[in-house]
């Protein structure tokens, strides 16, 4: 095996490509909650079909779209790998265990948060994502995604669905964020402080945002 | 105090074991936990059946032989200390204790709550060291090590390598044991000359022996007797990522 190969495929390198893609993700996080808040100028979605639009057809967005993609596959199958390998690491479980003497509930069920957020992935590429890139690559026309929206979040159920996702969201960035940073060796007494914050505040702040977006549709503030 | 006890028995690494319950009266408060299970064994070689196999050696606190996963957690419910140095006043009268082997792949069990920590000396043989020639250690004072460096490295090198990082880990990961090891040699001028190639050997070791991977829970730390800190997993991360990188080692 080359160095490179056996870098990645080292227990240190697996949790360096999950920090690196959980981070790149971060960044995607970031840039479609923006997008995505442009609903709120509530002007019939004139402005988010405007950057909707721009993110849809510029060549340069649509070439990282294919990055993201690999993110997304990265993170997630060496998600399974490192539970599938960790889980092998003890075959005899504890008859009597203690941890939350020890640690936090959600720092332990990353693979669980990431589970439900990829069912709730393949729920949400499946309203939106999906049928508007397929209708492109056949028609070459975009699909009128502010109008799906207000259509998709009529549903009372959809609406909980995304909330759900929106909570799970929350919790899984509350340890990864700050863990992403420990992982690369980015533990100092001088950033500890300001990547705590920051990981808190971004986990707060980005899943409401993306809630708010089904619930005010729903109670018709954005229509 | 009377204390009931829930015991993990099993023959040998080849067989299936079990729980078995003991009552013990008159324990006293005082008596350090692993002092309670000579009395147990005394009680149980006079009945006439086969004592309960755990490890100890210093009984100080120092050597890290005791391993005693109890009540859920390693070396029980104190912070910062080893199974000897828990006494049965952490407890109360009447109590049930339920006592385990670290459960890990990479630590079977040998008998009762004996487990072979072994890999974690081919951890060690595999970079834990500092190649000299033999000979009188040189004088304390001719390589002038600065303070913090000492500090740091010291506090790194009170790992006693019990494994009660990977009996909690949900993980089985032995990441903070590696670490520490690692760091105590980093962050000394002596470490420097191999210190690329420890940690890429140490590192695969690691992984060869089968333990799980860190997911940064934090968990072997807060369990740690010797409560050695989260930032020589960060370190070691660095060690080997920078090592990777840069060394010559193809």
């Amino acid at each position: 095996m080359s160095w490179f190969s056996q870098t990645l495929t080292s227990s240190i390198g697996k949790k360096l490509l999950m920090a690196l893609t959980g981070l790149f993700l971060i960044s995607f996080l970031v840039i479609h909650a923006t997008i995505n808040a442009m609903i709120f100028y509530n002007d019939g979605g004139e402005t988010f079909t405007h950057w909707g639009h721009f993110m849809g057809t510029n060549p340069i967005v649509r070439t990282l779209e294919i990055g993201l993609i690999a993110g997304f596959v990265l993170h997630i199958a060496d998600g399974f790998i490192l539970w599938k390998n960790n889980s092998d690491a003890r075959p005899i479980k504890y008859a009597v265990n203690n941890p939350s003497a020890n640690s936090t509930w959600y720092s332990r069920s990353m693979g669980l948060l990431g589970t439900l957020l990829l069912i709730f992935l393949v729920i949400h590429t499946a309203h939106f994502w999906i049928p508007n890139r397929s209708n492109q690559f056949a028609t070459g026309e975009e699909l009128n995604l502010y109008q799906m929206m207000l259509d998709i979040f009529q549903n009372p159920i959809v609406v909980i669905i995304y909330v759900l996702g929106c909570i799970s969201l929350f919790w899984h960035l509350l340890h990864g964020f700050k863990s992403a940073f420990q992982t690369l060796g980015l533990n100092h007494i001088k950033y500890n402080g300001a990547i705590n914050f920051l990981g808190t505040a971004f986990s707060i702040v980005i899943p409401i945002l993306f809630a708010l977006m089904p619930i005010s549709i729903y109670l018709g503030w954005v229509n | 105090m009377h204390i009931k006890l829930k015991v993990w028995r099993q023959s040998n690494s080849n067989t299936k074991g079990d729980f078995e319950n003991y009552s013990l009266d008159n324990v006293s408060p005082d008596m350090s936990f692993l002092e309670m299970f000579d009395v147990l064994n005394e009680q149980l070689i006079e009945e006439g059946k086969e004592p309960v196999a755990f490890d100890h050696d210093c009984r100080e606190g120092i050597c890290g032989m005791c391993s005693m996963y109890i009540n859920g957690r390693p070396h029980g419910p104190l912070k910062g200390v080893t199974t000897c140095q828990l006494h049965m006043r952490s407890f109360s009268d009447g109590d049930t204790i339920v006592v385990e082997p670290w459960r890990a792949q990479a630590f079977p069990v040998i008998k009762d709550l004996v487990v072979d920590r072994d890999a974690f000396d081919r951890v060690i043989s595999a970079g834990g060291f500092v190649s000299v020639n033999t000979g009188n250690a040189q004088d304390a004072n001719s390589l002038p090590i600065p303070k913090v460096a000492a500090d740091e490295a010291f506090a790194a090198a009170a790992c006693i390598a019990c494994g009660a990082c990977v009996a909690a880990c949900k993980n089985a990961s032995a990441m903070l044991f590696v670490s520490a090891k690692i760091s105590q040699l980093a962050l000394l001028p002596q470490g420097q000359a191999e210190r690329s190639i420890r940690a890429e050997k140490m590192v695969a070791q690691m992984d060869a022996e089968g333990f799980g991977n860190c997911t940064n829970t934090g968990a072997c730390s807060a369990e740690c007797p010797k409560e050695i800190g989260q930032e020589n997993i960060a370190r070691m991360n660095r060690e080997y990522i920078g090592a990777k990188l840069s060394s010559t080692a193809v």
